[in-house]
């Protein structure tokens, strides 16, 4: 009997080490090109090529220095964080509004409104930047911030909405009512009740919006060729067509981009998987 | 019923209070999206240079595409690219999310880990591997460290340009998409694993259905509307793909990695035809329509037998 239960526990560590042989094997193919990036950051161009060990000799820190200022990556990041904020900003109060009033608020077409937003997720539109670049054009919009912006918020407010909705919808009403009998009007309700108690929902809009906004090239590509306008991405395209042979640099920008967000994700990774997957699933 | 009864007392002021709340979004919605909606149909339908005047053409725009090869090519890219995706990248998160449903140790932190990829941007992505995958030299030494390394562990004969040979740089692509893409198809179906009810194992278990028969007739059925989720998401992700394409690729964009959207872009950006390029993008856009209502309908269908 012992001999059988010893056998049985040795076959399942075989069969765990198989599958734990496995999942390294993809773990440090995720991982691997990640940390050759940051560790090319810090060598020079001479030595990249040359020195094969894990980690760098010495440490050469001047590469994100270089970035900072020759590459403009001062101009670019602080670009992408005002483009951040202020679209979360934007799509944080026009969607909790819009949320707010599709689940407790009566209105006519009420219905109908919202499902067109949701319509909007679920239909595939490959090519809309054609006619937004047209109209952006039309109003005077490409090249400035507001222009993008605004582009952005609209690509984040449906999921937004739906998010928050379906927040709303499973939220008892006891509160507001308390509210409403103590004379609160709608948007006081909005304020000081709802938008409270809708925090859980609102962090996962929050930072799915934000990873969005900051990892977002193409209509950054189409309406913004202002240098000093760029956000992070394109900026990192324009670098790369100006510096084709500099990797440490390079190597310093893609790091200087890809780690805030690795950093945020492993600080909210609940959050992220939460809200990316509930994108994906109506996406 | 109950919203109903409050529509009907409803007073018109109060509605149109109400109505401001969403006056917002609906004006954003209305202007960013169901504007550039309409317009791509209607320039479809015109010739373009995107100023001067615009000539009604009618359905020439779609004629003339019928007959770019250039654009079928570039459909059968980004189908190639799907095809990979479907394949290799499903299966491989499949396989990790099974694994990641056992009682095994560390589980979170695999987690977490295949999750790193999909949060990084596609810019940065393509540039790092455009750097893996890079086949020049400089002073006798190899750029790329996928060359380097062959180099290095004496199989000099393998070095290759994998970017820049037409025959490997679309698998080239294909691969460091499903990279950057498995973590998601691996989220959602050890999510969708989760929720399937142990007993059911147990039950196959006493009814003497083993390791493989319990996979076939518990696991594959129930996952089955999970699994059509993550193919329909991956056909819209990887037939759209570009911007990795941009950053991957970077020396200019070549025919035989050219896939829709760098077409539409083309158009737009280099042969200033507008109209053609909405007709390219109305004609994706009914593809990818047609492809996720085909596997939508399939999947209903299968769940009836």
């Amino acid at each position: 009997m012992k001999l059988f239960r010893n056998r049985y526990i040795a076959e399942l560590a075989a069969k765990n080490a198989v599958v734990h042989v496995f999942l390294m094997i993809v773990t440090v193919s995720c991982l691997f090109p990640i940390f050759w990036m940051v560790r090319s950051s810090l060598m020079t161009n001479a030595t990249i090529f040359t020195d094969q060990s894990l980690f760098p000799k010495e440490v050469h820190w001047q590469n994100y220095l270089e970035a900072w200022t020759k590459g403009n990556f001062a101009v670019y990041c602080l670009n992408s964080i005002i483009y951040t904020v202020s679209v979360v900003f934007g799509i944080v109060v026009v969607a909790s509004m819009a949320a707010f009033a599709f689940s407790r608020l009566h209105f006519w077409g009420r219905d109908v409104i919202f499902y067109m937003f949701v319509a909007a997720m679920m239909i595939p539109l490959p090519g809309s930047f054609v006619p937004l670049f047209v109209m952006m054009n039309k109003m005077h919009l490409i090249n400035t911030r507001l222009g993008y912006i605004l582009c952005m918020i609209n690509v984040g407010l449906s999921l937004s909405i739906l998010l928050l909705k379906t927040f709303f919808d499973k939220m008892p009403s006891d509160l507001e009512d308390a509210a409403r009998i103590d004379g609160c009007n709608r948007l006081q309700i909005w304020w000081h009740v709802a938008l409270p108690l809708a925090r859980p929902a609102l962090a996962v809009v929050v930072i799915y919006n934000s990873l969005n906004v900051w990892n977002e090239y193409i209509l950054a590509s189409l309406l913004l060729n202002d240098k000093d306008l760029m956000p992070l991405q394109k900026g990192l395209m324009v670098f790369n067509g100006a510096y084709l042979t500099d990797y440490p640099v390079l190597m310093a920008g893609l790091t200087m981009t890809a780690l805030p967000i690795i950093v945020v994700y492993l600080m909210m990774q609940k959050h992220i998987v939460k809200g990316l997957s509930s994108g994906a699933i109506v996406g | 019923m109950d919203t109903r009864a409050l529509a009907i007392k409803l007073k018109p002021l109060d509605a149109f209070k109400n109505f401001l709340f969403v006056l917002p979004a609906v004006l954003i919605f209305l202007i960013f999206y169901i504007y550039p909606f309409f317009e791509l149909f209607r320039l479809s339908l015109y010739q373009w240079q995107g100023i001067g005047p615009q000539i009604f053409v009618g359905l020439q725009n779609f004629q003339e595409l019928a007959g770019d090869k250039v654009w079928w090519d570039s459909v059968g890219h980004a189908g190639y690219i799907t095809l990979i995706a479907l394949t290799f990248q499903n299966v491989l998160a499949f396989a990790l999310a099974l694994a990641c449903d056992r009682e095994i140790r560390m589980k979170r932190f695999y987690r977490v880990v295949f999750f790193i990829p999909p949060v990084l941007s596609e810019v940065v992505v393509g540039l790092l591997w455009n750097w893996i995958l890079n086949s020049g030299t400089q002073n006798g030494q190899q750029i790329g460290l996928l060359n380097h390394f062959l180099v290095q562990s004496g199989l000099p004969q393998l070095v290759h340009g994998w970017l820049s040979d037409p025959k490997t740089a679309l698998s080239c692509i294909a691969i460091v998409h499903s990279w950057k893409g498995f973590g998601w198809g691996f989220i959602m179906l050890l999510a969708g694993l989760q929720t399937i009810d142990r007993q059911l194992y147990e039950a196959a278990k006493v009814d003497g259905a083993g390791g493989w028969s319990a996979f076939w007739n518990v696991t594959i059925p129930m996952m089955m509307p999970v699994i059509m989720v993550v193919v329909i998401l991956t056909v819209l992700g990887s037939m759209q793909v570009f911007v990795l394409i941009l950053s991957l690729v970077n020396q200019g964009l070549v025919y035989h990695t050219e896939v829709p959207v760098t077409r539409i872009l083309s158009s737009m950006h280099e042969t200033h035809q507008f109209g053609y390029a909405c007709a390219q993008a109305v004609i994706l856009g009914a593809i990818l329509v047609a492809v996720a209502f085909f596997l939508k309908k399939m999947s209903s269908y299968m769940k009836q037998v």
